[in-house]
């Protein structure tokens, strides 16, 4: 940590039930070094014990403390202060797009989760299955009994992040289309019918910003674009088994 | 509790538009429905110019004297810019929905928009000039 200082103003969303959003500011004394969900704990813990935000592990496991950060999603508790404002400057924070307010910078995430189990995304694969960086070229016998968490932590920047996603309310979106690509469609009809459709892999427009966004590497643009290549392959295969 | 304005709703579409954050391929979506509106607009004020005809040669004539001047043309460039824009990053869509730079989007869509620019003015040129 440094020795430095700054003083910048906290911008947050304001948004209780029955209010009209509005933005409250607190002038704060702030470390570079520090996170930016330190300074929201510490607005929350010395200033106004009203500001309603999500935090569980800070370190980017739980994928709770999303927030937009200067108008750019990310998870607040691994977002350095001086990577995002300057010394006597603004820092926004405001809830993640695309989700219901609960209040505040608390939205409701419920449509995401509910649509994460109605691909069947897993939870922890086996490590062949996994998607790692620079995997061996053989996995040893015994390695195939292993489970890896997948590296989807369900925090929802990838939808607030998707231009597509803004304006269709039915859209699947890119953390449950990469969630499909990782079980893959081949064999599973019904998941078929789920992606290849108006709200599933076809509604993507190809703004890559959910693999910009995505604190976990998971690159769900990549992963879509797959799931359109699975499609298309399982759908040829269909034209011939037809008849 | 009135939460629609955070919520996904087709009247939202003006954030397709809104810079800030932004990645590249933000950018690049955005320009695809810019131009996609901007040709869809030409679209009708080409029919509007066609159904001149249906009034005589002499209202057709008259018109196509009025488009001769440098603004008319720009218009008209603007059109093919929109045009090639529109079309090169088509490709881009095309060419990673079925794997082909998917990694490295960012690139292929700058390389597309070099090609791009070359082509707009070498329209540029042979309209201004022709």
């Amino acid at each position: 940590m440094s020795e430095t200082k700054w003083n910048i103003t906290l911008r947050i969303y304001r948004q209780k039930e029955g209010e009209v959003p509005h933005y409250d500011e607190y002038r704060m004394e702030v470390e570079p070094d520090e996170y930016v969900l330190d300074a929201v704990e510490r607005v929350w813990a010395f200033r106004d014990r009203t500001v309603c935000f999500r935090h569980a592990c800070h370190h980017s496991t739980c994928g709770a403390c999303g927030m937009r950060i200067n108008g750019v999603e990310k998870l607040s508790c691994i977002t350095y202060i001086r990577d995002v404002t300057a010394d006597g400057a603004v820092l926004k924070i405001e809830p993640l797009r695309n989700f219901p307010v609960v209040s505040d910078l608390v939205v409701d995430m419920g449509s995401l989760y509910a649509r994460m189990e109605s691909v069947h995304a897993q939870s922890v694969l086996p490590v062949p299955q996994a998607e790692i960086e620079n995997p061996p070229g053989q996995w040893d016998a015994e390695d195939e009994g292993y489970l890896r968490l997948v590296d989807c932590i369900e925090c929802g920047l990838c939808i607030s992040a998707c231009p597509s996603a803004a304006t269709s309310s039915g859209y699947l979106g890119p953390a449950v289309l990469a969630g499909a690509q990782a079980n893959g469609v081949k064999g599973r009809p019904e998941l078929l019918q789920l992606v290849d459709s108006e709200d599933g892999v076809w509604r993507c427009h190809s703004a890559f910003e959910c693999t910009a966004v995505c604190p976990s590497f998971v690159d769900p643009a990549r992963r879509i674009m797959d799931l359109r290549t699975q499609i298309v392959v399982e759908r040829i295969k269909g034209l011939f088994r037809k008849s | 509790m009135d939460t629609r304005h955070n919520r996904p709703a087709p009247g939202r579409f003006w954030s397709w538009f809104f810079p800030v954050g932004r990645q590249t391929g933000g950018w690049a979506y955005a320009l695809n429905r810019i131009t996609a509106l901007g040709l869809t607009f030409y679209l009708f004020l080409h029919l509007i110019v066609l159904s001149l005809l249906a009034r005589g040669p002499e209202a057709y004539d008259r018109f196509l004297a009025l488009v001769s001047n440098p603004i008319w043309i720009f218009g008209e460039l603007l059109v093919v810019a929109a045009a090639i824009l529109h079309g090169f990053n088509g490709i881009r869509i095309v060419l990673t929905t079925f794997g082909v730079s998917v990694t490295r989007q960012k690139q292929l869509f700058y390389a597309l928009m070099v090609i791009a620019v070359i082509a707009i003015l070498i329209f540029g040129i042979h309209m201004f000039t022709v």
